[in-house]
């Protein structure tokens, strides 16, 4: 798989790390939207994963970014993405960045898609605790980038991003869930869903009795193949809500199998499988 | 409400020195300034209640959302909740020193919400031994994983600056039932599988029969989900078995119509698992029940738009893990598309 090496770095503990470290030093307090370009973390980003290439503000024709103006739960914002370009070989979306710039970790997913995706469409949930801005930045075969901004109020009051049952989250650990909806003609991208139970602790809480900090245990990457081929990966980390969640196109050539693998930050590995046959 | 005749002991500056040094100047000039007791009343024989303001944690309010309460023995006083900043539970400490000169043995942590519990450091006095601070022996995990955020929010909101050494933790954790005695009067305390979050405590005096539900029970404020809305349901239907004379909420007035007086709750709580597992069953995806989940045209709770959005957020996280073969019927799904799980994880090749 021809992975960037920018993801190839989250793929490492340390690469996580150093991504962590470069963005935290930087957190910068803003409440009100102001100029996303000024954003003080996002400039390190950008030149961490995008040196100087030019970023071209998107036109809904191309991608769109759907976030609440206000977080209403800290732990879960629902974030959809929406591409219009038609998945060909000649044009399509090879990668989508997801950034959440006053996020711990602000680089949230890198989203790699296919010509076998049909729609390089995504949809999940983050933690968002702080005022933030939200991109999205559409990467195109030809190596073209083109960003989406939104800008997200913190919730307030009593939510937070950690799990609302950290017991529970232990014990169902693995355990996932496919769903496929829509036409299952064969000739349109079909939608489909994976949830994944999984805790995605950012382990950043400190265990009060030893004075350690809990370690960082979270899904970092999913592969999606279907009948062998890949239609979905995606290089994530603890900004991703806990139980990940991702809704996602592929197109269905012939009877086969939807599967997922699940590697996480301790280097566990899941699986599923969804035998699915066209409707022809 | 009973006024103490001894002389009204207000904290001190010099007795608050140590616990005000990891303050701001600015935050510890605030409470000594705010330290004037709190309005509380006493709603049975040596219980008293001060019922927070009917809003959301902002700085409106000083912080000053949920009902506190104190609990007084023979022997020694138990404070249960302790507000949403420093300054409120200098107020509520204040309020016990005139109302009683016997010593504060134990705070009481009704779950990990800042509203609640940030008051924890007014009790904390170099002059004096310090209480024994009691939680569900699941708080101090939810805690510290909530603590950054909750300094952060206090830091950006309300202009306060804390650390870390000005959030109190529990030194005894409740894992079941735990009775403390404050002299000749027990407390018990009762701890819960996850409903309104998964560290509540409730407190029940056995002497006037007052249960300090905290927020498992919502009153007038619409109830907030931040545990599990089953587990919360079912929590209450164990809850209605307690003998309950009086009853405090956690937000909201109190109430003796027991257990008449979690029908409102239960009705909304009812009423957003029906809806939402309807929204799922229709195949909507989260942002779709959110915009599709109301509430019944006939409750009349407070704080609607601050909340609702979010608890059919929770709700519909936590419900779209049912089993779909016993709880979403019909199958909407086209195809054979039964997913065959297995949860059973293997060491990764080499990452």
């Amino acid at each position: 798989m021809n992975i960037a090496p920018i993801a190839r770095a989250c793929r490492s503990a340390a690469g996580v790390l150093l991504l962590f470290a470069l963005c935290v030093g930087a957190r910068a307090e803003i409440r009100a939207e102001g100029n996303p370009e000024a954003s003080p973390i996002w400039q390190k980003v950008r030149a961490s994963l995008f040196q100087s290439r030019p970023i071209a503000a998107a036109s809904d024709e191309l991608i769109s970014l759907d976030a609440p103006t206000r977080a209403e739960d800290a732990a879960i914002v629902p974030i959809s993405i929406r591409t219009r370009l038609v998945q060909t070989p000649a044009r399509y979306i090879d990668k989508v960045y997801l950034i959440i710039d006053n996020n711990p970790s602000p680089i949230s997913a890198i989203f790699r898609f296919t010509q076998l995706s049909g729609r390089a469409d995504i949809e999940t949930r983050v933690r968002v605790d702080d005022y933030t801005h939200v991109r999205a930045i559409a990467e195109t075969n030809d190596g073209r980038l083109y960003m989406v901004t939104r800008f997200v109020k913190a919730s307030g009051g009593c939510s937070a991003p950690p799990s609302k049952d950290a017991q529970a989250a232990q014990a169902t650990l693995g355990r996932m869930k496919f769903r496929v909806d829509g036409d299952a003609s064969g000739k349109q991208p079909v939608l489909a869903q994976l949830m994944i139970s999984h805790p995605n602790d950012s382990g950043l809480a400190m265990n009060q009795v030893s004075r350690l900090f809990t370690p960082a245990h979270f899904v970092r990457q999913v592969n999606i193949t279907y009948a062998g081929e890949l239609v979905l990966s995606a290089d994530v980390d603890f900004s991703i809500s806990e139980n990940p969640n991702f809704r996602f196109y592929f197109v269905p050539r012939g009877d086969g199998e939807l599967k997922a693998e699940v590697i996480d930050s301790e280097d566990l590995r899941f699986e599923s499988a969804l035998p699915y046959r066209r409707h022809d | 409400m009973s006024r103490s005749a001894l002389p009204i002991r207000i904290p001190l500056a010099d007795a608050l020195l140590a616990s005000l040094l990891a303050w701001s100047g600015c935050a510890a000039a605030q409470a000594v300034n705010g330290a004037a007791p709190m309005t509380v009343s006493q709603v049975a024989s040596g219980v008293y209640v001060h019922i927070g303001a009917l809003e959301d944690w902002t700085p409106a309010h000083g912080g000053d959302v949920a009902n506190l309460g104190f609990v007084v023995g023979s022997r020694c006083v138990a404070v249960i909740d302790t507000g949403g900043t420093p300054a409120v539970g200098l107020a509520l400490r204040a309020a016990v020193q005139r109302t009683t000169p016997l010593p504060v043995c134990y705070v009481i942590n009704t779950h990990a919400h800042p509203d609640h519990i940030l008051g924890n450091i007014a009790f904390v006095d170099a002059a004096e031994p310090p209480p024994r601070f009691v939680a569900s022996a699941n708080y101090s995990g939810a805690l510290a994983a909530r603590e950054p955020y909750y300094l952060n929010a206090l830091r950006r909101d309300f202009d306060i600056a804390l650390t870390h050494a000005a959030i109190v933790y529990p030194s005894l954790g409740v894992d079941a039932v735990l009775d403390l005695d404050l002299g000749d009067r027990v407390l018990t305390l009762q701890s819960w599988p996850t409903a309104h979050t998964d560290n509540d405590l409730t407190v029940y005096d056995r002497r006037t029969r007052t249960l300090f539900a905290s927020d498992l029970l919502f009153a007038q404020h619409l109830p907030v989900l931040d545990g599990s809305l089953r587990g919360w349901l079912t929590v209450m239907a164990a809850l209605k078995r307690l003998d309950v004379a009086i009853v405090v909420p956690g937000h909201g007035a109190i109430a003796s119509d027991w257990p008449a007086a979690m029908d409102a709750q239960a009705d909304y709580l009812s009423g957003l698992l029906s809806d939402t597992r309807a929204a799922l069953r229709d195949g909507l995806t989260i942002q779709q029940a959110i915009e599709r989940v109301g509430i019944a045209p006939a409750a009349h709770w407070l704080l609607t738009d601050r909340f609702h959005r979010r608890n059919v957020t929770v709700a519909y996280a936590e419900l779209e893990w049912e089993d779909d073969d016993s709880k979403l019927s019909p199958q909407t799904r086209p195809g054979p598309s039964r997913a065959r799980s297995r949860a059973n994880p293997s060491r990764a090749d080499g990452g």
